[in-house]
């Protein structure tokens, strides 16, 4: 058990290792790209099947939940953390879902990248990125997590920018390495919250790995002291979570830290499946969910994520009514996604955040992988306004695509179904019905926009030029694993049916029973009762959301399916509003105009022409000029004639006998 | 009491047996190069496979104790020197073959004498005696003139060995001078048991002062430390390059380790004499370090600058003596190991890159060596952040438990002049690393041919050690905590 589990970031990392060291020889060789490919996904299958019989062995009972240490990593005075994994139902979980999608993109990569000059250089980084992730959800202790969470904060960075000589459109930004660049310094921003909240957690508790600190958290709310003698306060919990949840607004996309996902789009597709869509961005409801007492301690800071969570769903929701970019719908959809989770967080609905998490990574990373294949058919075209039609040309990438869309427009029973009513029915039972509406019209949005994207893209008649641009099927490597997902779209969320509907067919909620363990400390804080009884209102909110559902298909399939109707004409209509979305409420501008500029400004103007220049390089230089004098004095001293040399022993000893006898 | 007998052979042998195994191979290798005339292979092999076979009987880490009637101790301490001495020997005579043959000037002396200094050091690290201190110290010092002046027909190599020569003779006088007056002082006390309980019955003794003070110039000389350096700048440039490296690692670890237990039996305890003997220490230290370090930022010549740095690394290491705890002996000896890798790593690439007429050693010969030596500029290069104590490599751990050690003992002045001293050595170790990499290759410069042979086991040996040391510093740690 304990090497099985450590097998499972150690493969990724030696797949990692190799590339990186021999990749370079390895695409020389005939069929190189194969060996490359070959080599990645299988250390990343390989993992996938451990974990799997890991996964096997926990469900059976045979293995229960525990931590693997596998050494002392840093030791200083008290303060010492392991290099421990935590082996428990969220992160086998977690890790089931890394893998498995991981291994399918890899897969898909090798047709993807066919061709490319860096083939093996995209496989290193994207070992190095699962093994990142896999240390990120496996840790035992906040500092574990961290050192993947900054990996994969790094792989994302060298993944975004991957085709650093391309141009890439956006405010502000001109090449793809300017989209990494953004990318980066918003995380890191998220970064320092979590640190902070890291220094805060040692200096209360004493301790960073989560079972203790989890466990001490609800103790001192008992007992009315921290650990570290200070009497119990509530505000410091409450500055704790939410310095975590810096943390998850930067990594996993939120309110007021998403702004850099659409613009990471920069990156190949099968990137923007893995990484921006099915696993890191997942990050921070992981970490969220890790960490769940101590949010259920404070109320504030549940009802913060509740409120971000909602605000971003809607947001990200309504500019993704207006892109015209593939991918750029894509991501704004994940970041409404995400939303969702973060609400369900919010209102203490773990198990739901979890499982939308698992059917998300599911049909986006199909959309996403599908988008890639249309970009792939298409030749490198992003554009909607000049695709259509389609579907004659790719009727596999065709119906994968429209079967994801259907699982996240929340149609019975796809896998979206399941998850999403699970978040609005908790929301509207332990949030607030008003949350609940904004909800409702952002799952009516993503209907929208996701059925307008299906449409332009694969309906109506060809809007490119037929002479030039001959769409074609993409190859095997590229269709297996887009059905896999679409398989898994359709069938993933069977795992949860929800007590109203699986009661009177005798169906237990799986995955429900199956986190509970990990969450029964968080729901007795919140007075939570697992199973809990059926509500006849809950039949309802399912009817209502299904109907919003239908009710954004059929709009979208009205407007966008004949041929007749332009994107722009429909634009210019409703040019107020369209604006607005287009311009994404000018967020983006804000961010630029207003705080970068000030702050380019004082660094320009104090830091760098005055402090730096002045004050930090005139000391540095006077400095190595006074050492420099110094030295050169002192070197005269050094005659190369010995009784000078006797001479300054003498002395020497002189001054030492001066001080012992005399001093 | 432990019985006298082992396995039917005096006991003391048992004890005694890295001492007594080096002491032989000494002698055996003296024989075996007498009768095989110009066979240097032989003697060659013959000396590496006796300091292996030394490093395997230290390595049997014997219980602490007594031997030969208490004249040597044994334990932890002593093996961990025995080791570092067999182990820098080794390195030295490997890269040492392939560079006396490049220079044509091999013959077996240079292996015995690097015998005999070995041996002579090991007593120092065992001795529990003030005559086994001073005959372990000739011992080395001796063979070490004469290794100094190796290159005869060299101008500066025999100007090293004479100046070498000259002044330690100077300065042994001083030490002799101190023992005898410990000796008196402590009424005729020359066992170390003896002399620490004397110490403390009646410490604030004039004579013992003097004593004490004589021995520190004596040893600090040893160790080349300010004021008592002047003689290393001279004697490191001109000795052969791998003699320096012998020198400047294992005659500085020798000297500090003598220099280690002797302040251990002569510092009573808590006294006013202590404390002023102590901050004594941490003067001398300071000073090394920035003198040291201050004087190398200037110098062109690479040689020259490794021996000036060596006057700071002293500085260093004294820091172990100045907190006089077990966490500075431990900081002390794990300094010592990594800094020995290192310093080895260093001259040996140095002796790589210099010529048969003793040319390419100016800083100017360096430039552009990254793209006609890739792997002696790579290896230069790992050697010299390690040199300016770069995590993770070996001499980062070496300065952080030097520090902390010094820090907890109260000296924080100290641990911040070297950090201060640190930060100017950066200057110079980082110069190299950019000239390497940076500056283009002087015009009309001959491209550099190099046939590493023998010295490319070392560099990668050393190369090892520094990045083990620099991973895995716990494992040291715990070794010299063995025991103790």
């Amino acid at each position: 058990m304990d090497t099985l589990i450590l097998l499972v970031p150690l493969l990724p990392l030696v797949g990692f290792a190799l590339l990186g060291l021999f990749g370079k020889q390895l695409a020389y060789l005939d069929n190189g790209e194969g060996m490359i490919g070959s080599l990645a996904s299988a250390t990343v299958g390989a993992s996938f099947l451990i974990a799997l019989y890991v996964f096997v062995q926990m469900a059976s009972g045979a293995v229960a939940p525990q931590t693997v240490s596998l050494f002392t990593w840093i030791h200083a005075g008290s303060f010492s953390i392991d290099l421990a994994y935590k082996v428990d139902q969220l992160s086998v979980l977690f890790t089931l879902i890394i893998t498995g999608v991981g291994f399918l993109i890899h897969v898909y990569s090798i047709g993807y990248m066919h061709g490319d000059q860096s083939f093996f250089r995209f496989f290193t980084y994207l070992n190095l990125f699962i093994f990142m992730m896999l240390n990120l959800v496996l840790a035992d202790n906040y500092v574990v997590t961290f050192l993947g969470w900054e990996g994969v904060g790094l792989s994302s960075y060298l993944l975004i920018g991957f085709w650093y000589d391309r141009k890439f459109d956006g405010v502000s930004i001109i090449w793809t390495g300017d989209a990494a660049k953004k990318a980066f310094i918003f995380n890191r921003i998220g970064d320092f919250g979590m640190l902070l909240a890291m220094f805060t957690i040692y200096a209360m508790f004493g301790t960073l790995r989560y079972d203790e600190v989890n466990t001490l958290a609800l103790a001192s709310n008992a007992s009315g002291f921290f650990p570290n003698g200070s009497a119990y306060s509530v505000g410091i919990i409450t500055a704790v979570a939410l310095l975590l949840f810096l943390g998850c607004t930067g990594k996993s996309a939120q309110i007021p830290l998403f702004v850099w996902l659409p613009d990471a789009m920069a990156g190949p597709t099968p990137v923007s499946a893995l990484i921006h869509a099915a696993t890191m961005v997942t990050s921070g409801i992981f970490l969220i969910a890790r960490t769940a007492p101590i949010f259920a301690l404070s109320q504030t800071a549940m009802t913060t994520v509740a409120v971000i969570g909602v605000a971003t769903a809607l947001l990200a929701a309504t500019m993704g009514l207006v892109q015209n970019d593939i991918k750029k719908v894509l991501a704004y959809s994940t970041v409404s996604q995400l939303g969702f989770m973060f609400a369900a967080l919010g209102v203490g609905a773990y198990t739901a955040a979890v499982f939308h998490v698992m059917t998300h990574a599911f049909f986006k990373a199909c959309l996403f992988l599908g988008s890639g294949s249309v970009i792939h058919g298409m030749h490198e075209e992003q554009d909607i306004q000049k695709m259509g039609g389609l579907k004659q040309y790719m009727p596999v990438t065709y119906r994968t695509f429209l079967i994801a869309s259907i699982a996240i427009s929340g149609i019975v029973p796809f896998a979206g179904f399941f998850s999403k009513d699970e978040i609005l029915w908790n929301v509207f039972e332990h949030g607030s019905p008003v949350l609940w509406g904004l909800l409702v019209v952002a799952a009516f949005c993503t209907a929208f926009y996701m059925f307008r994207l299906v449409h332009l893209t694969f309906s109506g008649q060809e809007r490119f030029d037929t002479h030039h641009t001959h769409p074609h099927e993409s190859p095997k490597t590229m269709t297996v694993p887009l059905m896999i997902l679409a398989f898994l779209s359709v069938v993933g969320g069977l795992v949860g049916i929800p007590h109203a509907l699986g009661h009177p067919l005798h169906v237990g909620n799986w995955i429900e029973h199956w986190l509970e363990p990990v969450f029964s400390a968080a729901n007795n804080q919140l007075g939570r009762v697992s199973g809990g009884e059926i509500h006849s209102i809950e039949y309802v909110l399912i009817l209502v959301s299904l109907v919003v559902a239908i009710a954004g298909i059929f709009l979208a399939t009205s407007l966008y399916k004949s041929a007749s109707v332009r994107p722009a004409e429909l634009a210019e209509s409703f040019s107020g509003v369209y604006n607005l979305l287009w311009r994404k409420y000018f967020i983006d501008e804000f961010y630029y105009g207003v705080v970068f500029n000030m702050l380019s400004k004082f660094s320009t103007s104090v830091l760098w022409k005055t402090v730096e220049n002045k004050v930090v390089d005139g000391a540095v230089n006077g400095i190595a000029d006074g050492v420099g004098g110094v030295s050169g004095a002192i070197r005269t001293v050094q005659t190369g004639i010995v009784q000078n040399y006797a001479f300054v022993m003498v002395l020497g000893i002189i001054a030492i006998m001066t001080w012992l006898l005399l001093g | 009491m432990r019985p006298n007998l082992f396995y039917g052979l005096p006991v003391d042998l048992f004890y005694g047996l890295p001492i007594v195994l080096m002491t032989f191979v000494c002698l055996a290798a003296i024989v075996v190069s007498a009768l095989l005339r110009n066979n240097s292979k032989v003697v060659f092999v013959f000396s590496c496979v006796g300091l292996v076979a030394v490093i395997g009987a230290a390595c049997l880490l014997f219980p602490n104790g007594t031997a030969f009637q208490g004249m040597i101790s044994v334990g932890v301490y002593s093996s961990f020197f025995d080791i570092l001495f067999c182990s820098a020997a080794l390195l030295v005579m490997i890269a040492g073959r392939s560079y006396l043959q490049r220079m044509e000037f091999e013959f077996d002396e240079f292996y015995l004498l690097i015998l005999l200094a070995t041996s002579g050091m090991m007593l120092m690290a065992h001795a529990n005696h003030l005559l086994i201190t001073f005959i372990g110290i000739e011992v080395m010092s001796v063979s070490f003139y004469v290794l100094a002046a190796y290159m005869r027909t060299k101008t500066l190599s025999v100007e090293a060995g004479l100046k070498y020569f000259l002044l330690g003779a100077f300065a042994t006088g001083f030490l002799l001078y101190g023992m005898a007056l410990v000796y008196g002082a402590t009424g005729g006390a020359m066992e170390f048991g003896a002399i620490r309980s004397a110490v403390g019955r009646e410490p604030s003794s004039l004579l013992l002062m003097a004593g004490t003070g004589l021995i520190i110039v004596g040893l600090c000389f040893k160790v080349a430390a300010f004021p008592f350096h002047s003689w290393a700048p001279d004697v490191y440039q001109g000795a052969p390059t791998v003699v320096t490296a012998f020198m400047s690692t294992a005659g500085k670890a020798a000297a500090l380790s003598a220099f280690y237990t002797l302040m251990n039996a002569l510092i009573p305890d808590g006294s006013p004499e202590a404390t002023k003997i102590y901050m004594l220490l941490a003067v001398i230290s300071a000073a090394s370090m920035l003198f040291g370090n201050i004087v190398a930022a200037t110098q062109t010549n690479v040689k020259r600058m490794l021996a000036y740095s060596s006057v700071a690394q002293a500085g260093y290491m004294m820091m172990g003596l100045v907190a006089g705890t077990k966490a500075g002996m431990t900081g002390m000896m794990m300094y010592l190991a990594s800094y020995m890798f290192t310093q080895i790593g260093a001259l040996v690439v140095a002796s790589i890159i210099e010529t048969k007429y003793g040319e390419n050693l100016e800083f100017s010969d360096y430039a552009g060596l990254s793209k006609s030596q890739p792997a002696l500029a790579g290896l230069m290069a790992l050697f010299m952040f390690s040199m300016v104590g770069i995590p993770p490599l070996a001499m980062f751990f070496g300065k952080y438990y030097l520090f902390t050690a010094a820090i907890d003992a109260g000296f924080t002045w100290l641990a911040v002049v070297a950090a201060v001293a640190t930060v100017i050595s950066a200057y110079f170790y980082l110069g190299l690393i950019v000239t390497m990499y940076f500056k283009q290759q002087n015009e009309g410069q001959a491209v550099l041919q190099t046939e590493p042979g023998l010295s490319g086991i070392t560099l990668v040996l050393s190369a090892s050690g520094v990045i083990m040391l620099g991973l895995l510093p716990a494992l040291l740690v715990k070794l010299t905590t063995l025991g103790l």
